[in-house]
């Protein structure tokens, strides 16, 4: 599904290299897990797959389905079936949350080709898949993620990432900012979606998230590199000593 | 102070070229004259007035019109065509009765303006170039007394009740020409309340004025869409005198326009009025010049009054936007309510956006601010956007009309709000189309 070579990544600004040769591969139906302290580059690796500006590569390659990643535009990646879920979700006033999802939905159906939804086959649809995560018609109707609390935010995205059905599904620190029913809520939300044709990497900082969202795979990442891959054992051992042990071990 | 020669010489010429108004009543005629004194006493505009220095008023002072090609929007249906109205149109400036419903709507008393200046008693007598003369203190406007003095054509309404329908100006370019002057007067007696509608670009230049007078109680609102046509350019005043507790609402869309200069000069004369003024403008200097001014004069000369000004405007391919607005509050006017928010959105760098916002106050007990902002689109939106599957294109748009909302919300009626926000929609839309 996902396929990461030995990718190089610096900051286009500075001189400043941030990924240093990552190798990693996520394969359809499996959920791998990224941990690492902060610093190790586990967002930028996220920005880069998704297509954000300010990063430039420098080797190496990345692609979904066989499909040059690096070479498409940001809205070109989401219809080919990637989707990132933001550790800060962007508040944009003046756009509707409706219209939002509505004008995203019929963007990706578009460039597949296909016909776009009306709307009220949008409505069913996006209202059924509200429920599910507790979103209430009101956070439909308000400005994309204005005035959302963090748990609003962040199911907001399992909301799109629902709705969209991506092929391959990137949680940037979905865990971040949420209390523990929040994190049940979202994780849940997250299950729902897993099957056999779709991949999730799901970034991390704490073992608590994959107490809900069980990986298969787990890999430490350290300045730039995956430096060891494990089972989900891994992550119960970061849990326990940190970070140190693993990066001595390695180093 | 005598006028400078060129000055002198710009006002004479322009004078010279206009027709004098057919015979009037005797007050209407005096009226005409004054007004005529008034533009020679302060002369036409120039780039060299402080007030028109970020806008050159060449164009609308020259003795013809600039050319502007009639521009067809074709497959697209006309603004208001949903919203149950008294429909008046008007070609190139002249009033066309086949395509106009009749003059006659339940609360209002509605005539043309040449018929009103024909009767020796009209209470347009109090109106017509009453507010436009008090207007030009402390600033000179020129053109408007130059428009008191020749307009040709226009609507008077005297609103006595809450008039359900709203009046609707549809003003029509056919001539590449032609140069319109017209004038209209409103008066909304106490406790009524009226809504004029205006659409279209009316002419190649146009020059339009409307003196509104509200009594204590009244209502006074109104929207505005101006033509489309690229190369077309506008000079408009609006006067209003606001009484006791009433209430002066006003929204235009701008999109396209070689040049357009709308003022609003508005005195809050009584207690508790409140006037809101509010301006959209999105503006491509790709195909031709894009150059929109907006000049705002609010006075508060009572207690307790409120004044709202929001002006927008979206800008890209050298396209140039304009914002001068003054809340003068006078010793008397305490707990004034002022506010004032004027932002420019650049989609590039080679368009430009000039803001003189200014605040006058000589009450000690008033609550007034003003801001205003030059800024790009947000990368960030705009790169979630995109990471949803939105291209560039529509996703920039999505912005565009989010960054215009606030001046859209200013207008209070729902139909008039959606119909302005879908015009703006189905116009980006046929945009990105090309």
């Amino acid at each position: 599904m996902l396929e990461i070579k030995n990718l190089h990544v610096k900051l286009e600004e500075e001189d400043k290299q941030i990924l240093k040769g990552v190798d990693l591969t996520v394969e359809a139906g499996k959920v791998h897990a990224i941990m690492g302290p902060n610093g190790s580059g586990k967002s930028t690796l996220s920005y880069v797959l998704s297509g954000r500006d300010g990063y430039t590569v420098t080797d190496g390659a990345a692609t979904l389905g066989g499909a040059d990643l690096l070479d498409m535009d940001p809205e070109e990646r989401a219809a080919a079936g990637l989707f990132l879920a933001f550790q800060y979700p962007v508040e944009i006033p003046g756009v509707g949350n409706m219209t939002f999802l509505r004008t995203a939905l019929n963007a990706q159906r578009k460039a597949r080709g296909e016909e776009e939804i009306s709307a009220g086959d949008f409505l069913k649809l996006i209202r059924a898949k509200a429920k599910d995560l507790q979103i209430d018609a009101d956070m439909l109707k308000r400005p994309v993620n204005v005035g959302f609390s963090g748990g609003e935010k962040k199911r907001n995205e399992i909301l799109q990432m629902a709705l969209l059905e991506p092929k391959m599904c990137i949680l940037d620190e979905t865990d971040s900012g949420l209390d523990v029913d929040a994190m049940k809520l979202v994780s849940e939300g997250v299950n729902a979606l897993r099957d056999e044709g779709r991949g999730f990497l799901v970034i991390t900082h704490y073992q608590r998230l994959l107490d809900h969202i069980r990986p298969d795979v787990v890999h430490i990442m350290s300045d730039g590199r995956i430096v060891k891959t494990g089972g989900p054992e891994l992550a119960l051992e970061v849990e326990k000593n940190g970070y140190a042990d693993i990066l001595e071990e390695v180093a | 102070m005598a006028l400078a020669q060129a000055k002198l010489d710009l006002t004479e010429t322009r004078l010279a070229e206009l027709p004098p108004p057919s015979a009037e009543a005797v007050w209407a005629t005096e009226a005409r004259a004054a007004a005529v004194a008034r533009v020679r006493a302060m002369g036409l505009p120039t780039r060299r007035d402080e007030y028109w220095k970020f806008t050159d008023p060449a164009t609308l002072t020259q003795a013809a019109a600039p050319r502007a090609a009639v521009f067809e929007a074709e497959g697209e249906t006309p603004l208001y065509t949903d919203i149950d109205r008294l429909k008046l149109v008007f070609v190139d400036g002249v009033f066309d009765p086949e395509q106009s419903d009749d003059l006659a709507l339940e609360g209002v008393e509605i005539e043309h303006l040449s018929d009103a200046l024909n009767k020796d008693i009209h209470w347009a007598r109090d109106l017509f170039g009453v507010l436009e003369a008090r207007g030009q203190d402390p600033v000179d406007r020129p053109l408007a007394a130059l428009n008191t003095g020749f307009a040709t054509d226009g609507i008077v309404i005297r609103a006595t009740a809450k008039v359900e329908k709203p009046i609707s100006f549809v003003y029509l370019h056919r001539a590449d020409t032609s140069d319109a002057t017209m004038h209209h007067l409103v008066r909304v007696e106490s406790g009524a309340e009226v809504t004029v509608l205006e659409n279209g670009p009316a002419a190649a230049r146009f020059n339009k004025c409307m003196e509104i007078d509200v009594a204590d109680g009244g209502a006074f609102h109104h929207v505005r869409a101006q033509g489309r046509d690229h190369e077309r350019r506008a000079v408009t005043h609006m006067f209003a005198r606001l009484g006791a507790g009433s209430a002066y609402k006003s929204f235009s869309l701008t999109a396209n326009g070689a040049m357009t200069r709308n003022e609003h000069v508005i005195e809050l004369t009584g207690d508790d009025a409140i006037a809101h003024v509010a301006g959209a403008a999105m503006g491509d200097g790709a195909n031709a010049p894009f150059h929109h001014d907006d000049t705002v004069f609010v006075t508060h000369d009572a207690q307790r009054c409120e004044s709202r000004q929001v002006f927008k405007k979206v800008l890209r391919n050298g396209a140039e936007g304009v914002f001068q607005g003054k809340i003068l509050v006078k010793p008397d006017a305490q707990k004034t309510d002022g506010y004032q928010i004027s932002q420019a959105l650049l989609l590039d760098e080679d368009s430009s956006f000039q803001a003189k916002p200014e605040l006058e106050i000589y009450a000690d007990d008033v609550q007034c601010s003003h801001g205003s902002t030059t800024g790009a689109i947000d990368e960030t939106a705009l790169y979630y956007l995109r990471s949803r599957g939105v291209p560039e294109s529509e996703a920039t748009d999505l912005l565009v009309l989010a960054f215009l909302a606030e001046a859209i919300d200013e207008i209070e009626d729902p139909r008039l709000q959606d119909d302005i926000r879908s015009r703006l929609d189905q116009w980006l839309s046929r945009r990105r189309r090309g």
